[in-house]
């Protein structure tokens, strides 16, 4: 059987999988159509949560990116696991207790205002939207690559399999469908990692593998990764940063930005009650953490792997001969995701830091012209079971569950972008007498529109999506978490200082972004050159979502203090959300 | 202030003061151990590298399913201690 018929069959069968599910949990009214009913088994919601939450960039990009950064890249693991303490503790308990549908929904009752309600979801599209155009560039990648159809192809396919069970089931339809991809995507991660640690190590467990001696060279593996990069230029592995501020605020803004992302919070609106969001919080993690923990291994295996098929007798010693390169590389050539320039035309490939200076000297001796082999650090965890020499299912398996990471993830920010147009904008700001019928018919409209609109955001691909990503976390850290987390902590923050905290912490926080990274991220219109030394305190445009979060602290408070307090109906509101009792009955409005 | 409000507000100054201490020990692993105390801990050897590396890798990851599980067994006590569970 060839690759593509298997890769065909894992894909298809997981697919008739989700199309089963979706039929099976249709949604028939709204309460099940926004939050599956509100009947979801915390361990159920903590594996679906991990799978909408776990993205393409998580699956396919996470790993790539550690290998490439080393410790400094460090921030990804910690940052977007650490916003799940912050979520467990400061919000999804208290707005389950509160128990309606929506973000914008908890923010314009708590602050008493419709032009809340409004600025939430403004907040929320731009959120959503931003990072829904990167899942389904990233379907498109993993079909043009294991399905061999072009890259729009690929993209209308994942279009037309998410309108299918999203759009007919709903949040109930969702969560199922998320349930069956985590499991799909943890076992195609997890299966590669485990051979390669073997392989490397002789230890299966790759998280404990990591930190294990290399079998070949007997020394820890961590160690032996350091010489062979120093060998060639580049960083060590795991060596300290210097510009720790911007370390620290870099993992904050991911911390804070996932705790205030609208499709992951109303995840914890379907659990029963109170106590099961806090539980499922935890599951959560638990379920991410069994990726998280393997990523790094992955990241520091893959990276060894690959320095040593380039160079087979070692980093001394001549390095691979283009002629004999291993069938893995020849596949994604193909792609262009690896490419090939012999600057030397010495027919060999010389893979180097040739940005150190330190190191041309030595470059230069050996008659090195500059480093010949680019490799994009997205193929790593794809190319992972051809680099490890793994059967062909292990392939299709791959395939399957990079599908699985970017499809889970765009059906939850979809459904978080339906129910904000049809239950805050249509229903509560434009017809509030709209029918049950007519709103679950509008929320399936507007989940269409947005998935056309992603789907050709996917294919006409605006070229700084990885800019864009930073913008989505920023505008989460800056504006949403802060006013729900005031809305739940504060009594005396008012509908003036919550919308005057939003904006100015919306408005700082993209001002400062487009600075660097060009007005509307159009090319070239950037006011300074994004380097660390035009950085404000050295705090580059990635990190500046936790500034923005405490200018909007600071201003929320300021200007509720200077005007009157809330009603007495929304301090009792506050006081409702803050104890479990009564959670039940809060639900049916 | 009625018992019933009493109550409330001490069920509240409970909350938030185990979310206090559970984020001391969040901010602690992750930012303290993993990043700016990793120099401290630079003489820890862990696996050929050292204990801070570890804590920027894994363990800030598993110290934090930690204390969410800690911070969900102990509020479900105080729910009932306060008698407010659902």
């Amino acid at each position: 059987m060839s690759q593509f018929v298997i890769n065909m069959l894992f894909v298809g069968a997981s697919f008739a999988l989700y199309f089963g599910i979706a039929v099976w949990a249709r949604a028939g009214s709204t309460k099940e159509f926004y939050v599956a009913g509100g009947g979801v088994h915390p361990v159920t919601n903590g594996m679906a949560t991990a799978a909408d939450w776990m993205s393409a960039a998580s699956f396919i990009s996470m790993a790539g990116l550690i290998a490439a950064g080393g410790y400094a890249n460090s921030t990804f693991l910690m940052g977007w696991t650490g916003g799940y303490v912050l979520l467990a503790m400061l919000l999804a308990p208290y707005l389950r207790k509160f128990g309606k549908f929506t973000v914008p929904d908890f923010i314009g009752d708590r602050f008493y205002s419709n032009g809340a309600r409004l600025a939430a979801v403004v907040c929320l599209i731009i959120i959503c939207v931003t990072y829904v155009i990167g899942q389904m560039a990233g379907a498109g990648v993993a079909f043009s690559r294991f399905l061999e159809v072009s890259n729009s192809t690929g993209i209308w396919i994942a279009a037309g399999v998410v309108f299918c069970y999203a759009v007919f089931g709903g949040m109930k339809g969702i969560t199922y469908t998320q349930v069956a991809q985590y499991v799909v995507l943890i076992i195609a991660y997890t299966i590669p990692a485990v051979f390669i640690s073997l392989q490397l190590t002789g230890n299966p467990i790759p998280m404990f593998g990591m930190f294990s001696e290399h079998t070949e060279s007997g020394v820890p593996l961590l160690q032996k990764l350091n010489e062979v990069v120093a060998g060639l230029g580049f960083t060590d592995y795991t060596a300290d940063v210097t510009n720790k501020l911007n370390m620290v605020l870099f993992t904050m803004s991911l911390m804070i930005g996932t705790a205030g992302l609208p499709h992951v919070i109303i995840r914890f609106f379907t659990v029963p009650k109170v106590a099961d969001a806090r539980w499922s919080a935890g599951w959560t993690l638990i379920f991410i953490a069994l990726l998280y923990l393997t990523a790094p291994a992955v990241a520091s295996m893959a990276r060894l792997n690959l320095m040593t098929t380039i160079y087979p007798q070692g980093v001394e010693a001549p390095a691979l001969a283009y002629e004999e390169r291993p069938e893995w590389v020849k596949n994604w050539e193909k792609t262009g995701l690896i490419t090939w320039e012999d600057k030397n035309t010495d027919g060999r490939i010389q893979l180097y830091n040739d940005a150190a200076p330190a190191f041309t000297p030595t470059a230069e001796t050996r008659g090195w012209k500059g480093n010949e082999l680019t490799v994009n650090n997205d193929i790593l965890v794809l190319a992972n079971p051809e680099i490890a020499n793994l059967p062909g299912w292990v392939i299709g398996l791959i395939a399957a569950g990079a599908i699985a990471a970017a499809l889970s993830t765009a059906a939850g920010l979809l459904l978080a972008i339906s129910s904000a147009v049809s239950h805050d904008l249509i229903k509560t700001l434009i017809n509030p007498k709209i029918s049950e019928k007519n709103e679950m018919r509008a929320a399936r409209i507007s989940m269409a529109i947005a998935i056309l609109l992603a789907t050709w955001l996917g294919l006409n691909p605006p070229g700084f999506a990885a800019q864009v990503v930073a913008l989505a976390f920023g505008i989460a850290a800056a504006t949403l978490f802060p006013a729900l987390m005031m809305g739940i902590f504060s009594k005396r923050v008012n509908d003036k200082g919550a919308i005057a905290g939003m904006l100015v912490g919306l408005v700082f926080t993209v001002v400062y972004i487009f600075l660097y990274l060009g007005w509307f991220f159009i090319p070239g219109t950037a006011t300074f050159a994004n380097t660390p030394d035009n950085w404000m305190f050295g705090i580059s445009p990635l990190s500046i979502g936790t500034v923005g979060a405490l200018i909007n602290f600071a201003v929320a408070y300021a200007v509720s203090l200077a005007t009157e307090a809330p009603p007495n109906e929304i301090q009792e509101l506050v006081e409702s959300v803050r104890t479990p009792k009564g959670a039940g009955g809060a639900l049916s409005h | 202030m009625t018992s019933d409000q009493a109550n409330a507000a001490a069920y509240w100054k409970a909350n938030v003061r185990l979310i206090t201490w559970s984020l001391i020990v969040w901010a602690l692993v992750s930012y303290g151990f993993a990043i700016l105390l990793r120099p401290m801990l630079a003489g820890i050897s862990v696996g050929g590298t050292d204990l801070g590396f570890w804590f920027a890798q894994q363990g800030s990851i598993i110290t934090f399913i930690g204390i969410i599980f800690f911070y969900a067994w102990k509020m479900n006590k105080l729910d009932k201690q306060f008698g407010v569970e659902e």
